[in-house]
């Protein structure tokens, strides 16, 4: 059998490099192919580490330091699993959404390749310097997809990102270089026992360095100047997988560092500090969220909100019991797969819609609820998961960030988690109200493909049934 | 004070010229040569780190290698991207006139 | 699975899927979408009497999922869950048939009829819930499924209204998170049991509890519009009737109400809510809203309007025999959760008829409708003299037992806002009845729908099911000491929160 681990990288590539020598726009077909082919993979890997905990794959048998190892453990098992579980849906409703417009679709499916090969080694990468290469070739894939439609409003927009995301990946490597400096090994296992408390201060500012620029590049508060109009202004298939999955990328390693190799240097006051940041994320995302008078900004200014909740789990996680810490990673990971599926569904159903009626305007949703009931059904499903109401995934996050911020006594944030929910009521219905209007006079809407409706529909399912599936996703990120 | 720990000085002033750079100049140009200042900076501060008793460690060479190929992909994107916005900025003047 | 286990889902499972079904239904579907939802709530029924057999003779029915580690989903059929899910699809299957004639000829039936269903899954889902984190998901899915039904118009009045009660429900449904995420903090699972589960938390924990019973009847009080939470019920009666007729006078505010006495009696334990002093402010709450909703039902011309205020007073009653301290208020609160039901739907389904066979929306323009609706106007004023509390109807019984229990619960003030408030109903359903019956018509009605064909009123869609809820408020009062009538079955459930007390 396959090991899945080389192949969730070398599979991407392959058709990524095979769609570009069919020509532009070509390849749709193949990279399905290949998607279902990842997903099983993936769903393979976790059976594996579930049954078995995580383990090393040295590529090329060469193992570190020459060589480069792959690591896998739960928690980058479920990360790749909700990619592969994103993407598929995404690439199915790409075909359709090129077929009906064409806008941008020349170098899609190569780029898209391109991007979930960085991604899934990015999941899988052991060192700190893969992490910058894979980290670096997932932001250069992201800003051409982004770039892709032409356009002045576009190709400003990603180069404003190109630019913050290698900023953000330049400090990044410089911290590596500090790391490097310190210790000679970038091996996240080696690294590991070498950092205490007692750290030379170049080791902390390699740390703080790291930190920062990953938080650029996750558009926490208050960096997240070039994600609306990156995410919002990118053709939809494009918007739904960086809000779905790129930023969850580099949240990912904030993460693993952040618990892992950089866990004897945190203190409570940082965590409080990217805690506040988050805090003020959600009801600053949100806030702008409900400004907007574009369906499509709207949503991209709700992830900026939607990111603020992943930050929520560091105050609750560091330097707390082990019960309260235990219920804070998992209330942050749940929120990030539930947040990859709900966001990819609405960017999607909002493709969707802009393409029937042909324009971006809340105020003129007029219709939409009779016309495409389907669409607003999913729209208002990934709502609920963003309102994170039962029994939804972003719900079970909720339950589970709250009850942690109780046993840590930390009543703050629970406030906050109310208000930010209350504020996404606010800009979520919205756009739902709008929607049960009567259509306006002289407005034509355009019949849309099932495969548009169906692939976004399946997503919000998938982000409500993973409220009540939760069990099996939060043991596999217990393994290994 | 060694040969090492002097590059890694003049790598972090380069670095920090660089971000500065990058966020103070406006135009596009501006900041994709202020990237590559950054970039070489942050290299200069891995190899010269990098080095133990005198002789030069082959992992970081191999990794600035690695850095350099990326940057150089990061460049050519942006100056696409940048020369994208010009034709752009150029349409928009012609159709004004 | 066991039988006993599949069918507590079965139940919901029965309005659920018809439900989704109806929504993928063209619209011009009539016969299908009917037979669906009468399908539905008839076999909704017929899976309950089964149950209510079982649970006559002992059985129970429990249905459990886990979705994380010591939280798990429950549903179970107990006495009081028995009563809210029975009185529920009774009434659904009524309203469903009301429904159906209501909405003749109108757009959009597949999405109301489906929404409809959800609606009703929701409501069985908050009776039928096990624990505390199952009647929180269920309440709050309520919410979601009764805010397309509020805004069905699509007016600009209908989306105001779909506005305000978002912000109010959902802001309730937040802060009943977060008792509830406090309440599983201190005591991991919060199952429904007999007599409470707070008590087995020491005395240091008393403050902590009580600022949670604050949190958790605020929250279901927006449901079940305590004053000041209620400015949402008034303004989403621009809902059509079926809506207000079954969601607002029934099910939403019922399911606060019923979540106030699952609260009461089964998390905190009557008992040891009275040693926390916590009855008697919530009696006082309720009666204030039991004198407010009455005082501001006179000032209203808007029919549905005042009968809207009229639900805000009468749903109270519930919460004051729930708030004395004793079995008699108990028993007056729980079948006060039947008869007010019945009694209101009574009066909804009436307004309805008003409006949709004469264009009658005031009560200005009730003159002489005795004479054109007879038997419309005879089930209205049956409803309203049930309302008031006369003899034998069903009102009756309710107030009788809540007055009795304030004095067994000494607490003789509350008497006096019975009367008070029993007073008011007249004086807001009287002049109504006068007008009907007595003031002779001058020129035409205001838009006259439906005619008179073969000496019948209206529509028989629209006018059996008042009658049939009119019939059920007469006998509910008339054989209320018979068997397995709803005071039998309110003194059963509260001789099981009462163990030492024989009726």
């Amino acid at each position: 059998m396959l090991d899945p681990l080389p192949w969730l990288i070398l599979l991407p590539l392959l058709w990524a490099t095979l769609a570009f020598v069919r020509g532009p726009g070509r390849g749709g077909r193949l990279a399905m192919a290949g998607l279902l082919l990842q997903l099983a993979l993936a769903g393979g890997l976790a059976g594996q580490v579930a049954g078995e905990g995580a383990r090393v794959y040295a590529v090329g048998g060469w193992g570190a330091p020459l060589g480069i190892d792959l690591a896998v453990d739960g928690l980058s098992a479920v990360m790749l699993l909700l990619a592969q579980a994103v993407a598929l849906p995404l690439a199915v409703y790409a075909r359709a959404y090129y077929a009906a417009h064409d806008d941008g679709a020349r170098y899609f499916w190569p780029l898209t390749g391109t991007l979930l090969a960085a991604m899934n080694a990015l999941f899988l990468a052991a060192d700190v310097f893969n992490l910058y290469v894979t980290l670096e070739l997932l932001g250069l894939a992201a800003v051409g997809l982004v770039a892709s439609s032409g356009g002045a409003g576009p190709v400003t927009a990603a180069l404003r990102y190109l630019l913050a995301t290698l900023l953000g990946s330049g400090a990044y490597l410089f911290g590596v270089a500090l790391l490097y400096g310190a210790y000679g090994s970038v091996s996240l296992t080696e690294l590991a026992p070498l950092l205490g408390a007692d750290a030379p201060l170049a080791v902390f500012l390699a740390a703080a360095l790291m930190l920062l620029g990953l938080m650029l590049k996750t558009a926490l508060f208050p960096f997240h100047f070039w994600l609306p109009p990156a995410h919002g202004g990118a053709p939809a298939p494009v918007s739904a997988l960086l809000s779905a999955l790129v930023v969850k990328a580099s949240f990912y390693l904030i993460l693993r560092l952040w618990l892992d190799l950089f866990a004897p240097l945190t203190s409570v006051a940082a965590a409080q500090f990217l805690g506040l940041l988050g805090a003020a994320a959600i009801l600053w995302g949100s806030l702008m969220a409900l400004a907007q008078t574009r369906l499509k900004m709207l949503v991209a200014y709700s992830t900026v909100a939607q990111i603020g909740y992943l930050f929520l789990l560091f105050p609750l996680a560091t330097h707390t019991g082990a019960l309260a810490a235990s219920g804070a990673l998992q209330g942050g990971v749940m929120q990030a797969l539930s947040h990859g599926l709900a966001k990819a569904a609405m960017f999607t159903a909002a493709g969707t819609v802009i393409l029937s009626l042909g324009r971006d305007d809340i105020a003129r949703l007029g219709g939409v609820s009779s016309r495409l009931p389907l669409t607003l059904f999913t729209f208002a499903l990934a709502g609920v998961t963003l309102l994170g109401l039962p029994p939804s995934g972003g719900f079970t996050a909720k339950w589970l960030l709250m009850s942690s911020a109780l046993h840590s006594g930390q009543w703050g944030w629970v406030a906050v988690m109310i208000l930010g929910g209350l504020l996404a009521t606010a800009y979520v219905f919205k756009v739902l109200r709008q929607a049960f209007l009567p259509v306006e006079a002289g407005t034509k809407f355009k019949p849309v493909p099932r495969m548009l409706e169906w692939p976004a529909f399946l997503l919000a399912l998938a982000s409500l049934l993973l409220g009540l599936r939760a069990g099996e996703v939060l043991s596999l990120l217990g393994a290994g | 004070m060694s040969a090492g720990l002097l590059y890694a000085l003049a790598g972090a002033a380069l670095f920090a010229l660089g971000v500065a750079g990058l966020i103070l100049r406006a135009h596009p140009l501006r900041k994709i040569l202020a990237f590559n200042v950054m970039g070489s900076g942050a290299f200069l501060v891995l190899v010269g780190l990098g080095q133990r008793d005198g002789t030069a460690d082959p992992v970081p060479q191999a990794m600035v290698l690695t850095g350099i190929v990326v940057a150089i992909a990061a460049t050519a994107l942006a100056l696409a991207l940048a020369r994208r916005l010009l034709e752009h900025g150029n349409e928009r003047e012609e159709t004004d006139a | 699975m066991t039988f006993n286990e599949t069918l507590p889902l079965l139940v919901l499972a029965s309005s659920l899927i018809p439900g989704l079904i109806i929504f993928t239904l063209p619209e011009d579907r009539h016969g299908l979408r009917g037979a669906f939802n009468l399908g539905g709530a008839v076999l909704k029924l017929l899976f309950i009497a089964v149950m209510l057999w079982g649970v006559l003779g002992g059985e129970s029915y429990e249905f459990r999922l886990g979705v994380l580690p010591g939280l798990d989903l429950v549903f179970r059929a107990d006495a009081l869950a028995l009563l809210f899910v029975t009185l529920s699809a009774v009434l659904w299957l009524l309203t469903t048939t009301y429904a159906i004639g209501y909405l003749e000829g109108s757009p959009h039936r597949s999405r109301f009829f489906g929404f409809f269903s959800l609606c009703v899954t929701a409501t069985v889902g908050v009776a039928m819930a096990g624990n505390l984190f199952t009647f929180f998901v269920f309440y709050e899915l309520l919410t979601l499924s009764t805010y397309p039904l509020v805004v069905h118009r699509g007016t600009p009045a209908a989306l105001r209204a779909g506005g305000v009660y978002l912000a109010y429900t959902l802001t309730g449904g937040a802060v009943l998170l977060a008792g509830v995420v406090w309440l599983y903090g201190l005591l991991g699972q919060v199952e429904f049991t007999q007599g409470g589960v707070a008590s087995a938390l020491g005395p240091e924990y008393a403050g902590q509890l009580q600022l949670i019973f604050i949190l958790l009847i605020a929250g279901m009080g927006v449901k079940a519009a305590l004053v000041p939470l209620h400015g949402w019920l008034p303004r989403a009666m621009v809902a059509p009737a079926p809506v207000s007729a079954l969601l607002h006078a029934v099910a939403v505010v019922k399911a606060g109400a019923f979540g106030i006495v699952r609260v009461v009696y089964e998390v905190f334990g009557v008992e040891f809510a009275q040693s926390l002093s916590l009855l008697a402010p919530l009696a006082v709450v309720a009666a204030i809203t039991i004198l407010w909703g009455s005082l501001r039902a006179l000032y209203q011309d808007d029919l549905k309007r005042r009968l809207a205020y009229s639900t805000i007073s009468q749903v109270s009653y519930i919460v004051l025999g729930v708030a004395m301290f004793g079995p008699v208020g108990t028993i007056g609160g729980i079948v006060h959760l039947v008869h007010q039901g019945i009694m209101k739907i009574t009066l909804f389904f009436c307004a309805g008829n008003y409006a949709e066979t004469l264009g009658i929306h005031k009560i200005g323009d009730m003159d002489g409708v005795g004479r054109r609706m007879p038997w419309t106007t005879v089930a209205f004023s049956i409803a309203a003299f049930g309302m008031i509390g006369l003899p034998p109807l069903a009102g009756f019984v309710s107030k009788w037992y809540l007055g009795l229990g304030a004095l067994e619960a000494g607490m003789p003030w509350a008497l006096a806002v019975l009367v008070a408030s029993s007073l008011l109903n007249a004086a807001y359903f009287l002049p109504m009845l006068y007008r009907a019956w007595f003031k002779p018509r001058i020129g035409a009605w205001p838009e006259e729908h439906i005619p008179v064909t073969k000496g019948r009123e209206t529509s028989r869609l629209l006018l059996y099911p008042p009658l049939i809820t009119a019939a059920a408020t007469l006998l509910a009062g008339l054989l209320a000491a018979s068997f397995l009538s709803p005071l039998d079955w309110a003194k059963l459930v509260a001789a099981r929160e009462y163990p030492h007390w024989v009726p």
